[in-house]
């Protein structure tokens, strides 16, 4: 009966989908239909082949799903560097942005390109996937409504394809962090309350009775996002035809819902569900439990309430009232507080295994990202100061800051969920290679170096270079002067990209050799063992 | 503007000193007597059940088990 239902589902969603793509008014509709079609098909002719099969529930884990988001993790992290070098270079060399590409892939089209592979489909990936990992295991049950959270994770991967697609064919709302038009944004919410059910429900039925802390940071990434991507997004479309939509919101309200979105995607999508990511592979890769438990729920709560009121420091000296702007000032600079708990629980997870640095390069990996996730804490409140702010406003040092905290916290720890979760998943005995994880490491971290200091250098310059005047009070700089001054760090910028690109594909080769030659881990149930 | 204003003050007065509160709230709470056992078994659920969930015994009994010293899959190791 179910498998009926759902082939005529998926019979109407393609054939509505062919209709749709016949009378699309734009390219990208056109295609976010066909896809739509394809898939549908697709499904249609997967769910025929399989009709009336019966599907015992497996006990156990569910793990296929988790070592599908492995995979695709790391290919959209290798996909996102990728284009990320490549627009970097583009900067350094205009003469990039080909002729015969035109418009397609010119620097304007592949900048979203590259922030959303790297954050939604990187980091979302792999925060699904180590949300599904973490959420079985601290609950010890198995992921409620498997078919359910396979929609999840790949309707999500559905979502990537259309928003990058969407980019490079010219449909975009113009958005920070929130391009993807109005019907991707549909289906984005159609995922996400899936999504928020399967978490849910799983934690329902978890065999331990308390949450662990982990799932509190994933559930707030969870349901946060859920509600500024509704915030952000109330589009109303031009056509049900066609990809252009106009946001209810105008002038300085929408600018600050936009910040109020933005900011807060840096705060529970790339913080909030990262710490979830900390609190549950730190301690696992050190083999020992968080420092304190109790600085951890302290963090939680004050994470929640202040972040939530920062956004406005992305506006400063602009229309937005005096007073917003120096209320996200304000709780821009309180956010250090907790930021620097969380930190310090991170990094006193060591304690008393300090030595694990010098040996287990994983390890390592996880303990820079933590200390990065303090620098860029630290950082990222002192920017928000107004006076810091008008000199960092607009240029390249915000660039810096969001990479240290991007390549620094999100993309070290999440290489070391990877690292981890590969051997499990997988039951190999252990990783290919160790020395391989310590180049991937050393590229990794001289990359970042090179990224970050040369935006320094370039963001400052440049600030003092448009804050500069004559006597007269004339200004000494045209914008084509700093142009010209910033060419020697965006190639040093391009050449850490490349670095830190080369270290993904050491990675991606490593956990591929992983998994396919090294020995399969010699099966030990515990209960053989004898008890104490 | 009158419902803007209305929400608004309420937002700033009433609903500032609620999450205040919560949050002290939450703040003692943790710091409250016996957390620190309490918190000593919760902060070490990553490091058991890592290969397979626990059987249908429900959350209360699990929790009594190991606090009556039943061996965990971790202690078995």
């Amino acid at each position: 009966m179910l498998d009926t239902i759902k082939l005529a589902i998926l019979g109407v969603v393609a054939v509505g989908a062919a209709i749709v793509a016949n009378y699309a008014h734009d390219l990208a509709f056109q295609v976010h239909a066909l896809i739509f079609m394809l898939v549908a098909a697709g499904l249609f002719i997967r769910t025929l082949r399989h009709f009336g099969e019966a599907r015992p529930e497996p006990a156990g884990y569910e793990d296929g799903l988790i070592r599908w988001g492995v995979i695709l993790s790391t290919f959209w992290g290798v996909v996102g560097f990728l284009v990320g070098v490549f627009i970097a270079f583009q900067l350094a060399y205009p003469a990039l942005n080909f002729e015969w590409a035109q418009p397609y892939l010119n620097f304007g089209r592949l900048r979203p390109l590259h922030t959303s592979a790297v954050i939604f489909a990187f980091g979302g990936t792999a925060l699904i996937t180590t949300s599904f990992y973490v959420v079985q295991r601290t609950s010890a049950a198995r992921l409620w409504n498997v078919p359910l959270a396979k929609f999840v994770f790949w309707g999500y991967q559905l979502f990537i394809v259309l928003a990058a697609t969407g980019y490079l064919l010219g449909a975009t709302q113009s958005k920070e962090y929130a391009e993807p038009e109005w019907y991707v944004d549909l289906w984005l919410t159609i995922v996400w309350v899936a999504y928020l059910a399967v978490f849910i429900g799983t934690l329902v039925k978890r065999k331990e009775p308390h949450i662990y802390v982990a799932n509190w940071f994933y559930l707030a990434f969870i349901v946060t996002i859920a509600m500024l991507h509704l915030g952000n997004n109330v589009a109303i479309p031009v056509s049900l035809l066609g990809s252009k939509s106009v946001i209810a919101w105008a002038g300085v309200q929408d600018a600050l819902i936009q910040w109020w979105y933005g900011h807060n995607a840096v705060g529970f999508f790339l913080t909030a569900g990262f710490l979830g990511m900390m609190y549950y592979f730190v301690p696992k890769q050190a083999e020992r439990p968080v420092y304190s438990y109790k600085l951890s729920i302290v963090h939680f709560w004050a994470l929640i309430f202040l972040y939530i009121w920062a956004g406005p420091h992305h506006l400063h000296y602009t229309a937005l009232p005096d007073w917003a702007q120096t209320l996200g000032m304000v709780f821009s600079v309180i956010l250090w507080m907790p930021s620097w708990g969380g930190m310090i629980n991170g990094l006193m997870t060591l304690s008393g295994a300090w030595d694990k640095l010098r040996t287990d390069p994983i390890i390592r990996m996880m303990v820079t990202a933590v200390a990065f996730y303090g620098m860029s804490t630290f950082e990222g409140p002192m920017m928000s100061i107004k006076a810091v702010n008008s000199l960092s406003h607009y240029t390249d040092w915000t660039i810096g800051h969001v990479h240290s905290g991007a390549l620094g916290w999100v993309a070290m720890i999440s290489f070391g969920a990877l690292y981890f979760l590969t051997p499990r998943l997988w039951k190999r005995e252990r990783l290919y290679s160790t020395r391989l994880v310590a180049w991937h490491f050393w590229l990794a971290m001289i990359g970042i170096v090179l990224y970050a200091a040369s935006m320094w250098v370039t963001g400052i310059m440049e600030g003092l270079m448009w804050r500069e005047v004559d006597q007269n009070g004339f200004l000494v700089n045209a914008f084509i002067d700093t142009v010209i001054a910033k060419h020697p760090m965006y190639v040093v910028r391009a050449l850490g990209g490349t670095m830190f690109l080369v270290g993904a594909l050491i990675m991606a080769w490593n956990l591929w050799k992983t998994v396919t030659s090294v020995e399969e881990k010699k099966s030990a149930t515990p209960a053989e063992v004898p008890a104490e | 503007m009158e419902t803007y204003e209305t929400l608004r003050h309420f937002a700033d007065t009433w609903v500032l000193l609620a999450m205040f509160l919560f949050f002290l709230g939450v703040v003692l709470w943790v710091l409250r007597p016996g957390s620190s056992e309490a918190y000593e078994d919760v902060a070490a659920i990553p490091l058991r059940n890592d290969d397979a969930p626990l059987e249908d015994e429900g959350p209360a009994v699990a929790g009594a088990m190991r606090r009556a010293g039943a061996p965990t899959e971790e202690v078995r190791k």
